[in-house]
């Protein structure tokens, strides 16, 4: 008769679900921004993916295996998102080595200085990205010019535009499907709403995110530009104000743990990115906007704790303990 | 439909035996009756070796206010009182019994239903060494004294049975429903209480035909259906979902009115008031995904665990776990050679390849496990704090109020091993 069994504490069965599910879902999730991003943008497009994923997972890989001595974590998918999402960040003209420099700041810095997978306080593509847009201003917004797009502007986004002129371009009309589809000038990644969107759908879909995030965020810019008397679609259609909504702020790391800090945290970036992009220096606020969600993150995790199960209200249960004693 | 408001998993059910009836297969020459059994304290053996028993004679009587009586299944000769191995490889202390004969057991006189008082059930639940059988083992006399300042309303029969694999409950319900209203009846009147709801999840609909039917020819009695849930089965949850009351924090049942019970203890209690049975069988779902034939077995409490798996078609090669209990709340047993008990409601049998942990990957925050616990911890917090032994720390998360369904640890997708660093803490914490 056998005589050895394995041991070990309850739960003995688990859910299928798993860190690198989620991370290839994100992946799978990013695919149709990458294709419209190569689409509109070209080889040039191609070249900065190619340098920002290789950096990051070979900054990942020199620092968990050689100076950290872990065991190889390139697996799990964390190290090719924030790859390719700070690609999805840049000009599609951005030198390669700025890339790279880009690619070491957010994984060395904002990822593995902190303990890697898990510990960082800051999404690591967002610190890189901006670390490039403070020492390299005029290349972080330089981009090409769309051939069908918007024209009158060389090289600015419509936001610039707004920014600088107070409308949109020349003769002020709006070219939605060009918006939708994504033939505007832009980040790689944040033009093509459509491609943006379906990504959104793969994540809701397999569970990967929740609705919270993206909601919150999304609908407190509106109001925000809609009390502002800006148009809110405009807002929400341009900049990176949905790749930052569907992949950048949903975040887990850096996100707050409980649904409801997560609508609070949504609704900060929301606002603060609007507060930025209508009165602030910047004409694009995203990128600081997630970054101080993800600084109130450790704050919502400490006010925004679930209701616990049985909780009374507290003058009733002074009361109680009064009648005992 | 109903459920528990907060929380909560669906894995797979894996009802296998659903349809198997109940059979008792077995009948082994020697029981080993392990003294603790239930919660509190071990009952004090009353029989030396070479003493007879009858079947249903008391071999120990409790050994204090929280503890329970133990009989003899069978009748025979007490071969040793000694020093054995638990199923889970701690010393206990046991009672070996031989099989002699195969007489009818020794009963109490029936009791009256109309006549009775109410401390009369007390007393004859107590007699029978009854205790909860879904798990907990909590001494019934117990719970059906539920002290002056309280006053009970419902009598909530648990016949949830959320965890996977699990049907002992189940067919209990199909087979016996009658038999288990009836139970119910006995502890509404122990507990001078007009009503009594039986929650059944909605996975078992033949249980729950069976039940309202029986339940139609009592007054006060009402079957509800739930959503199918884990951790349904849980006290709280369940009245929770049946009630829609929620019992605070360290409070009992009956704080808001309800006095909870297994439909197998319910069933116990109609032995023990209209057989005059003692508590000394209790059926076993012996289950897995590669025993050749798993079954609902009718067991007499000592009965060895092998025996029960030898029954089902034996131990399939590369066995990896053997649980006593559900996949999700149940303990893994060191040994298969030791003796059922009366908190065995499942032994489930699981190869190799679903035996080990998955390799347990750094928490990245999702949030998932906050989202499922049905008491509204947050287990990622209670977990780190455990791993740096800050028990206070824990304390003032709330980790007392876990109740170790383990829907934390399962749905993890790190696989982190929350629970055990939560059970770590409640048991550290307490000593503070």
């Amino acid at each position: 008769m056998q005589t050895s069994f394995i041991i070990s504490g309850s739960p003995h069965i688990h859910t299928a679900d798993s860190v690198d599910r989620r991370m290839w879902n994100v992946v799978i999730a990013l695919v149709p921004s990458a294709v419209v991003s190569l689409l509109f943008f070209g080889l040039p497009a191609l070249l900065v993916l190619a340098v920002s994923i290789g950096a990051c997972l070979l900054t990942e890989w020199v620092i968990a295996s050689r100076v950290m001595h872990r065991t190889c974590t390139l697996g799990n998918g964390s190290a090719l998102i924030t790859g390719i999402l700070l690609a999805f960040n840049l000009p599609s003209i951005l030198p390669w080595w700025m890339v790279v420099i880009g690619a070491v700041v957010s994984i060395g810095i904002g990822k593995m200085s902190f303990g890697g997978l898990g510990c960082n306080i800051w999404n690591p593509a967002l610190v890189g990205r901006v670390f490039l847009l403070l020492s390299f201003p005029a290349a972080m917004t330089t981009w090409p010019e769309m051939q069908n797009g918007i024209d009158g502007v060389t090289g600015a986004t419509i936001l610039a535009s707004l920014k600088t002129s107070g409308h949109v371009v020349g003769s002020g009309v709006v070219d939605w499907t060009a918006l939708g589809i994504g033939n505007m000038n832009g980040s790689m990644g944040e033009v093509g709403a459509l491609a943006i969107t379906i990504g959104l759908v793969w994540l809701l879909i397999t569970r990967t995110i929740t609705w919270h995030i993206p909601v919150s965020m999304l609908g407190s810019a509106a109001l925000v530009s809609w009390l502002a008397g800006a148009n809110p679609l405009l807002e929400i259609m341009t900049g990176g104000m949905l790749l930052g909504a569907v992949f950048m702020a949903t975040d887990y790391v850096t996100s707050p743990m409980t649904h409801r800090g997560q609508l609070i945290y949504g609704v900060l970036i929301g606002v603060v990115t609007m507060i930025i992009r209508l009165w602030g220096a910047y004409p694009e606020g995203v990128s600081f906007a997630i970054l101080l969600g993800n600084s109130a993150t450790p704050l919502l995790n400490k006010y925004c704790t679930p209701r616990r199960f049985g909780a009374r209200k507290k003058k009733k249960n002074k009361e109680e303990r009064g009648a005992k004693s | 439909m109903k459920t528990f408001r907060k929380g909560g998993i669906h894995p797979d059910d894996n009802k296998r035996t659903a349809g198997v009836p109940i059979s008792e297969p077995v009948s082994a020459q020697t029981l080993t009756l392990l003294l603790s059994q239930s919660i509190g304290a071990p009952p004090k053996v009353i029989v030396k070796a070479g003493d007879r028993v009858e079947a249903g004679s008391l071999v120990a009587e409790p050994g204090g206010y929280v503890s329970a009586a133990l009989h003899s299944p069978v009748g025979g000769v007490v071969k040793r009182v000694v020093s054995v191995r638990d199923p889970y490889g701690y010393p206990s202390q046991a009672i070996e019994i031989a099989r002699e004969g195969d007489q009818a057991p020794q009963a109490f006189p029936p009791l009256d239903f109309e006549k009775v008082t109410p401390a009369e059930i007390v007393d004859r639940v107590s007699a029978c060494g009854i205790v909860g059988l879904g798990g907990a083992t909590f001494p019934t006399r117990v719970k059906l004294l539920p002290g002056k300042e309280y006053r009970p309303e419902y009598v909530i029969i648990n016949g949830a049975e959320c965890e996977p694999w699990l049907t002992c409950d189940d067919r209990m319900m199909r087979e016996h429903a009658a038999e288990v209203v009836a139970g119910a009846r006995w502890i509404m009147k122990a507990v001078k209480v007009q009503k009594c709801i039986i929650g059944i999840e909605e996975n078992k609909s033949e249980a729950i035909a069976a039940m309202t039917e029986a339940a139609s020819h009592r007054t006060g009695v009402s079957v509800v259906a739930l959503k199918k849930k884990y951790p349904q089965g849980g006290e709280k949850q369940l009245i929770d979902a049946v009630l829609g009351r929620q019992v605070p924090s360290g409070a009992l049942p009956v704080y808001v009115g309800a006095i909870v019970d297994n439909v197998a203890t319910a069933y116990a209690v109609y032995e023990a008031a209209e057989k005059g049975l003692p508590l000394t069988r209790r059926v076993v779902t012996v289950t897995g995904p590669e025993l050749s034939s798993p079954g609902n077995y009718l067991v007499e409490i000592g009965t060895p665990v092998s025996a029960l798996i030898e029954a089902a078609g034996g131990l399939p090669e590369g066995t990896g776990k053997v649980i006593a209990g559900g996949p999700m709340m149940g303990r893994a047993m060191s040994n298969i050679d030791t003796p059922t008990t009366k908190g065995m409601s499942g032994i489930l049998v699981l190869p190799e390849s679903e035996s080990r942990r998955r390799e347990p990957q750094p928490c990245i925050r999702c949030g998932r496990c906050v989202e499922v616990c049905p008491m509204g911890l947050e287990p990622y917090l209670l977990a780190a704090q455990g791993e740096m032994g800050l028990w206070e720390a824990t304390l003032n998360a709330g980790v007392g109020d876990c109740v170790e369904c383990g829907s934390c640890a399962y749905t993890c997708p790190a696989a982190r091993p929350l629970l055990d660093y939560i059970r770590l803490s409640k048991r550290e914490s307490r000593k503070l």
